[in-house]
Formats: structure tokens, sequence, C-alpha cells
């Protein structure tokens, strides 16, 4: 009994500690977004006397609404644009490769495939002095235009990776099924792996799509005008228009993390899945 | 008759196999091939010139750039703070993100909202991070500062001292990747079937022998993969690092890639740029190799 006793005393120990380490690190991740969010509502003075931990003394939306009425949309139609046309490219593309790689047999099917997945390993910053180099040749140079390629390419591998395991699932009697109806192999793709493939193409758009929204160092280096940054970069257009008004670039750093927490708000765990999907993978 | 018609037949369908393959494929050849494959081997010519990026003529300088490389100082230093990134990720963030997976795969809903705060920051953008942790390591208004000053000790500068700043970089890059790896053994958790975790209750196994015992070695295999994601990715980091300090102060916080790019497009000597990228895929390359085989060797004995 007193055994028992003990065992019971060490167990509650043990989960109070990893309760308070818990909210330890539930602090570290909350803090400074905390920060971020209360001293975006605090005019550009107040920051400096009043100290970063107090509650705005107005909840002063000035900022939110200079920023809103500013350029913001600029940037972030900006990232919209290069993000629905990156993505679309990108889910087509490793859709229709990935079809021939799962169901087709054929010689160099493995190497082709092996070739593909290689590619996931190689960084990008070696491949950033030609890519520029192209850009400019071609006059694509300095337009959101000069992103989708670099996109598109950086994120076949591990979505050609993951699709193709996900169609490999896909049971083969819809296709025998249509086969036998008389529909071709380009038919079969369009009507039934496409649409059957819908779950690994969600978490394929989830996965890229927070990349892309999120890329810098394309984005850095391939646009340059103000009017062609996408919203990420859009904080260091604004940290020269705004300098020393903090307040300020916190508002901005807000609304450039806002529509990723709708996205995450929407789609929850699906969010995390797909997250995890590419992590697991790559 | 009847088979030779058969084998007409098996041909036809061979040869559409073939067609459609190539129609299917050739979309993501050709990207591949301009997008990565032919700019790899850009990279590794133009290291051999001496090229400032905006004139068109290239002058070539045999392996002068190479040479210099291997004496560069700045570029070796560069690769030591990548090879403290690379300890620093193995021992901090992973360990850390292994336990804040395990806590979330046994709290299972009752922690959801644990999982949801520990997961946020990996949806913000690196330029985003960056600049909200320049303010609060800031020097002055810093959160660091002022918790410093409402307890009675003076400014912290963390980003300006040499001594400090990668330290402080890492913290930063650390907050950013460890959701990254929490969700990664979270799926890894996931894998391991309710059965066992079951039948080790039964057992009478306490959750702290489950974890041990049981858990950790079937999650060995993650832990490597995740380890080798963590010398590759900090191998070839750039980002925040680029965002926070730009490599200072002097080359305090310099990486491979940040010391690459400021060759590149700041001093726009693209041809020895070319050989830093080059030579840091080489070392990316081949130290992720070792590490592989390494890892693979331990497995199968």
């Amino acid at each position: 009994m007193d055994q028992y006793k003990k065992q019971k005393y060490k167990q509650i120990l043990a989960w109070g500690a990893a309760v308070v380490l818990a909210v330890f690190w539930l602090m570290v991740t909350v803090l400074p977004f905390i920060y971020m969010v209360l001293n975006s509502f605090k005019g550009r003075f107040e920051i400096m006397t009043s100290g970063v931990f107090t509650l705005p003394e107005s909840w002063y939306p000035g900022n939110y609404i200079e920023v809103v009425t500013g350029e913001f949309w600029r940037y972030f139609m900006n990232s919209v644009i290069v993000l629905v046309v990156s993505l679309f490219l990108l889910l087509m593309l490793s859709a229709a490769a990935s079809y021939p790689l799962a169901r087709f047999r054929f010689r160099f099917s493995t190497v082709l495939f092996s070739i593909i997945v290689a590619c996931m390993s190689i960084p990008i910053h070696i491949t950033l002095i030609p890519i520029f180099k192209m850009t400019t040749k071609i006059g694509l140079y300095d337009s959101i235009w000069a992103l989708v390629g670099p996109y598109v390419a950086f994120g076949l591998p591990i979505s050609v990776f993951i699709l193709t395991g996900f169609m490999k699932g896909i049971p083969k009697e819809m296709e025998e099924a249509a086969m036998i109806d008389g529909c071709n192999k380009i038919q079969i793709f369009f009507r039934i792996m496409l649409p059957m493939s819908k779950p690994g193409l969600a978490t394929l758009a989830i996965y890229n799509g927070v990349n892309i929204w999120n890329e810098f160092s394309f984005a850095y280096t391939l646009t340059q005008e103000k009017v062609n940054r996408t919203l990420p970069l859009s904080i260091w257009e604004f940290k020269g228009q705004y300098t020393m008004n903090t307040p300020m670039i916190l508002s901005v750093l807000t609304l450039t993390v806002i529509p990723m927490i709708i996205l995450f708000i929407i789609t929850k765990d699906k969010l995390i899945k797909g997250m995890a999907a590419g992590a697991i993978k790559g | 008759m009847n088979r030779k018609s058969q084998n007409t037949l098996a041909k036809a369908r061979e040869r559409e196999t073939i067609r459609v393959a190539a129609l299917f494929l050739i979309p993501v050849f050709v990207i591949l091939t301009v997008f990565i494959f032919y700019p790899v081997m850009e990279t590794f010519i133009t290291s051999f010139f001496k090229w400032n990026g905006i004139s068109s003529s290239k002058t070539f300088n045999g392996i002068s750039n190479w040479k210099m490389l291997i004496v560069d100082k700045s570029f070796w230093k560069a690769f030591r703070n990548n090879i403290v990134l690379v300890v620093f990720a193995i021992i901090i963030q992973i360990p850390v993100s292994l336990a804040l997976a395990t806590f979330l795969n046994f709290t299972g809903k009752r922690g959801c909202i644990f999982k949801i705060a520990w997961f946020v920051p990996m949806l913000m953008s690196s330029v985003a991070v960056g600049f909200l942790f320049t303010y609060i390591l800031a020097t002055n208004d810093g959160v660091i500062t002022s918790i410093s000053q409402t307890l009675g000790g003076g400014k912290i500068d963390l980003l300006g001292n040499p001594d400090l700043a990668l330290f402080a970089v890492m913290g930063v890059v650390s907050w950013q990747s460890i959701p990254f790896y929490m969700v990664f053994f979270l799926a890894s958790f996931s894998g391991i079937s309710e059965e066992v975790f079951a039948a080790a209750r039964i057992d009478g196994a306490t959750r702290g022998q489950y974890f041990w015992q049981i858990a950790l070695p079937l999650l060995k295999p993650a832990v490597s993969k995740a380890s080798v994601l963590a010398l590759v990715g900090s191998l070839k980091y750039f980002d925040l690092i680029y965002v926070m300090t730009n490599g200072g102060p002097g080359d305090a916080t310099e990486l491979m890639a940040t010391y690459m790019y400021k060759h590149s497009f700041v001093k726009f000597n693209m041809g020895y740029g070319s050989a830093v990228a080059a030579g840091m895929f080489l070392l990316i390359t081949i130290m992720s190799l070792l590490t592989m085989k390494l890892t693979k060797s331990k497995e199968e004995s």
C-alpha cells in the first residue's frame, strides 16, 4: 500500500513538472505575440514613455488605419497572385508527374523518380545567382512573375514525392473499370486520378502554400521596387517609411500574420497535418 | 494470328504508356532543368570566372576563386558558425520538441490549447519573426532590457555584442524551428499504434517507463531523420540571420549563405559568390551523405 502511494505521489509530481514546463514554453511562444499586439495599439511616443508591458492607454487604432489605407493591399495582392498562380501550376504539374510514376510500368521510372526526389536536398542559395541572371536576361527581373518559376521548381520535388505515394494507395478498380469503358490514360488522369487525389492535393496545397506565402530569399533577390514586393518583404518598406516608429511596424507585423491565423482557424488540424506531412517526408 | 494481334495490341498499349508518361513528365523535367539543374551547373562554372554580375564580360581566372575560398578566414568562420548552429539544433531544438510532442501525445485532446499555441510560430514568415525579435532584443525599449531594468539591472545589448549575438540569434532560430520538429515528432508518434500504449499500460508501465523503454526506441529512426534535417537546415540557414544581424556585428553571426549573399548581391563579386555557393553545396552534400551513411550503418548493426 505504501509502495502504491509512493508511486502515486511520484506520478503526480511528474505531471506537475510536465505541466509547469508546458506552461513555461507556452509563455515563450505566446509572449512575443502579446508584446506585438499590445504595443501595436500604442502611439509612437507612448511606447517610449510607458514601457513595453503596460496595456495601451486608449487602444489607438491609428497605426492600423494608416497601414491599411497605405500600400498594404498592394503587397497583399502581390502575395495572393504569386501564391495562386504558383500553387495552381505546382499542383497540376506534380499531379501530372506523379500519375505515371505511381501507375505506369516503364523503363527509367524509378530513375526519374529518384532524380526528382534528390532535388529536395539542393539548397536554394546555390541557384540564386544563375536565377537572378536569368530573370534579368529575359526581362522578368523586378516583377512578381519572376517568383513563380522558382517557387514551382522548388516545390515540385517534395510534392511529387508525397503525391506519388498517395496515388499508389488509391485502389485500381476504378481505373480498370474506366479502361474497359474505353477511357484512355489521359481521360483516366483527369476523370479519376485527379479527383481521387484531392486529399493529397489539399495537404500539398497547405504545405506549399505556407512556404510560398512566407518565402524570403527569392522574393528579396528578384524584386526591387516597392510596388513589386510581396507581403513579408513589405515590412522592410514600411520600416523605411516609418523609421523609429516601433508601434507602426508592430501593427504591420500583426497584419502580415493575420491571414495565416485565419487560415489556421479555418483548417485547424488539417494545417498541422499538412505541415507534418511535409516535415516528415522532407 | 490471334497471338500476333495480341502482340501488336500489347505493343500499342506500351507505346501509349510511354507517350503519356513522356507527356506528363516532360513539363516537370523542363522546370527542374531550368530552375535547378542548370543553375547548379552554372554556379560551378561561374566560380571559375571573375564577373561583376552586370557586365556581359566574364573573365576566366581559373581556380583562383577556389584558392581564395580555401584560405578565406571569413568563410571558415561562417562555416564554424553554421556548425555551432547544427550542434545547437541537435542538442536543444530536437530534445525540446520531442518533449513537447510527448506531452501533446500524452494529453491528447486536453492539450489542444498547447498544441495550437506551440504551433503558431511556424506560420510566421522569417522576416516577421526577425523584425519582431529585433524589437524584443533591442537595447532601447526592448523586452529583455525592460525586464533587466525593472529588476534593477542595466541595458542589455544582445544583438550588438559579438560574444552574445550568435546565441541570441540561435534562440530566435529555435523559437521558430521547434514547432517544425514538434509537428514532425507528433506525426511520428501517431505512427506508433494505440495498442502498443494500451498494452504497456495494462502491463503496469508508467507513462515515463512507456516513453523511455517503448516509445523512444520506436522513435529512434524519426530522431535520426530529424537530426539529418537539422543538419542540412542549419548548414544552409539564411533567413533570420540575414534579417536580424546581417552577419554582424563584424562576422560574429556570419553564415555561409549570408556570406555568399554579401559577395554576390552587395559587392557584386559574383564569381567569388558562386565559389562560396558551390563550396557550401559541396560541404552540405558531403556532410549529409556522411551522416546518412553513419545513421544507416548504425541502424543495420
